[in-house]
């Protein structure tokens, strides 16, 4: 029972860093840039939507009320981050597109600091709650040996349905074959006419928005927010995308999801101090045995 | 009549290197020109150089009349000019389908697209066959037929290939070539830069040889094939 509550826990959680993971392995995908901010991207996200929320409570709004609005505060927040992405990129990353690859990368890691330090001059540096609006209701009755509360649903309602929609997205669209065709050999996209500074900015912009979403029902579920949240996660999510195989979608979501895992099993069975150590140890172990990743490309050119 | 492409002292390169020295070579419509020269001539220079992946330091690189020396390559494309690149550079996770797919980005008619796909395949038959499979794993061949069957998608005016025999086994060189020659016959203009100097000549009609970033010599392609220079140096005899 405890183990397959922990399996719950796991699962749950994995789904937040999936969706953070994301944004990473996209990027990747397209530019070859670990986007170091992508987590300081996600506590922005969730600092914006805070700041919507305790507005509307300002404005009197009932706590029904803001059940009925959340739909709008997500879109706002992935909006919200979606634009901050793609503006980051246009002033930050892309004039930097000819240079060698680590110097986008060493301005990723200050663009980092940079939200870092706007999130502490929004916040500040404690703690902050977050409202409370999820029902934290046992949804497998009061009595039930196993939890699955109504915020856990809520997790799975917003994850699954936005990976979903993505996949479908990037098989089917005309813009996301475009993305994987320019993730695959950018000049050879451009030989096909494809516009690869638009699809830049999808990616960008797509990432940022999952990141937004990710940052509200992270919010909603875990209820604390603070400057450093960005830091921590998106650590573990960066490390899910690249246990999944940097650049790879599928990949990335299994990240999230193995890495939920390890870290709820292994606050269960070896100890709440060790589960970072953990989770880097075992990505450690895989990399050494796969070092594409567990779904990483597998496929070479031929000559 | 104003040839299709055109280009007029381009000078191009990488960081302190300069590749193209001034080059100046002309394609008129329906011809078939070939490019030929050793390994380092500058050959794929000049023709990511017309595709507008690199720009030109300098000259003039004119298309259908139009100054295109600065374009991005996505409006070449529209243009009317499109390349199979050198080590064919298919998209190896995009199924074969998707890769022609990806040829016809530029366009907006699915009926005339669904008709060119209908070609591709009559052109290649084991493409058909292998519609649904991810790019990467056909065999050599297969895929320098996907990436020319991929650069005829957008319905090219000009149509550029680079290296189309590198590689291959003769069968599927002579299959290619057969093919270009159908296509040259249908009204399509072909670039092809080769090192495959004798099979290039044997296809075109007019061919230009290329020695470390300039052009030294120009004629019709059965004169180059009997030039001695030329048989000595590209033909091996």
């Amino acid at each position: 029972m405890i183990f397959l509550q922990q399996v719950i826990n796991g699962l749950t959680t994995g789904m937040l860093f999936a969706l953070v993971a994301i944004g990473y392995t996209m990027v990747y995908g397209i530019i070859e840039l670990i986007n170091f901010a992508h987590g300081d991207l996600f506590m922005l996200g969730s600092f914006y939507a805070l700041t919507v929320i305790t507005g509307l409570q300002g404005m009197g709004v009932s706590a029904a009320g803001l059940l009925a609005a959340l739909p709008v505060v997500f879109l706002l927040s992935m909006a919200f981050c979606a634009l901050l992405n793609v503006g980051v990129d246009f002033l930050v990353y892309k004039p930097l597109r000819r240079a060698p690859k680590l110097t986008p990368l060493v301005s990723a890691i200050g663009v980092s600091f940079v939200f870092m330090g706007i999130g502490q001059v929004w916040k500040g540096v404690y703690d902050l709650h977050f409202p409370d609006l999820l029902p934290n209701t046992n949804l497998l009755g009061e009595g039930a040996s196993l939890r699955f509360t109504g915020k856990d649903l809520a997790v799975f309602l917003v994850t699954v349905p936005l990976m979903l929609g993505l996949s479908v997205f990037v098989r089917t669209t005309r813009l996301g074959k475009a993305m994987r065709a320019t993730a695959q050999n950018p000049v050879a996209a451009q030989l096909m006419g494809i516009n690869v500074n638009l699809v830049i900015g999808a990616t960008f912009v797509i990432g940022g928005a999952l990141a937004g979403a990710a940052s509200v029902i992270y919010g909603l579920s875990v209820n604390t927010v603070s400057f450093q949240m960005g830091y921590q996660n998106g650590l573990y999510a960066f490390t899910a995308a690249v246990l999944g195989g940097i650049g790879n979608l599928p990949g990335a979501m299994l990240g999230g999801i193995v890495i939920g895992l390890i870290r709820s099993l292994g606050s269960q069975y070896v100890g709440e101090q060790w589960t970072s150590a953990l989770v880097f140890a075992i990505l450690i172990l895989i990399l050494v045995f796969r070092p594409s990743g567990l779904l990483g490309a597998r496929t070479r050119e031929k000559v | 009549m104003a040839p299709l492409l055109a280009l007029e002292d381009v000078r191009a390169g990488y960081g302190p290197i300069e590749v193209l020295k001034g080059i100046s070579l002309e394609v008129n419509e329906g011809e078939i020109v070939t490019l030929i020269g050793a390994n380092g001539a500058g050959k794929t220079t000049t023709l990511m150089c017309v595709s507008g992946i690199l720009r030109a330091r300098s000259g003039r690189i004119v298309f259908r009349g139009q100054e295109i020396h600065g374009l991005p390559p996505d409006l070449i494309v529209r243009l009317g000019l499109s390349q199979s690149p050198e080590g064919r550079k298919i998209f190896p996770r995009l199924t074969v389908l998707e890769n022609l797919e990806m040829g016809a980005f530029t366009r907006d008619d699915p009926a005339g697209v669904a008709q060119d796909l209908g070609r591709a395949f009559e052109l290649f038959p084991i493409l058909k066959e292998r519609r649904s499979q991810p790019g990467g794993t056909l065999s050599g061949g297969e895929q320098q037929m996907l990436a020319v069957a991929r650069a005829l998608m957008s319905r090219p005016k000009l149509l550029l290939l680079d290296e189309p025999s590198l590689g291959l086994a003769p069968m599927i060189c002579i299959r290619i070539f057969d093919v270009l020659r159908d296509l040259n016959k249908q009204g399509m203009t072909v670039l092809v830069v080769e090192q495959n100097a004798r099979a290039a000549l044997k296809l075109a009609h007019r061919g230009y040889v290329m020695e470390t970033g300039a052009i030294v010599m120009t004629d019709r392609a059965a004169a180059l094939l009997d030039d001695p220079k030329i048989k000595d140096a590209y033909l091996g005899e």
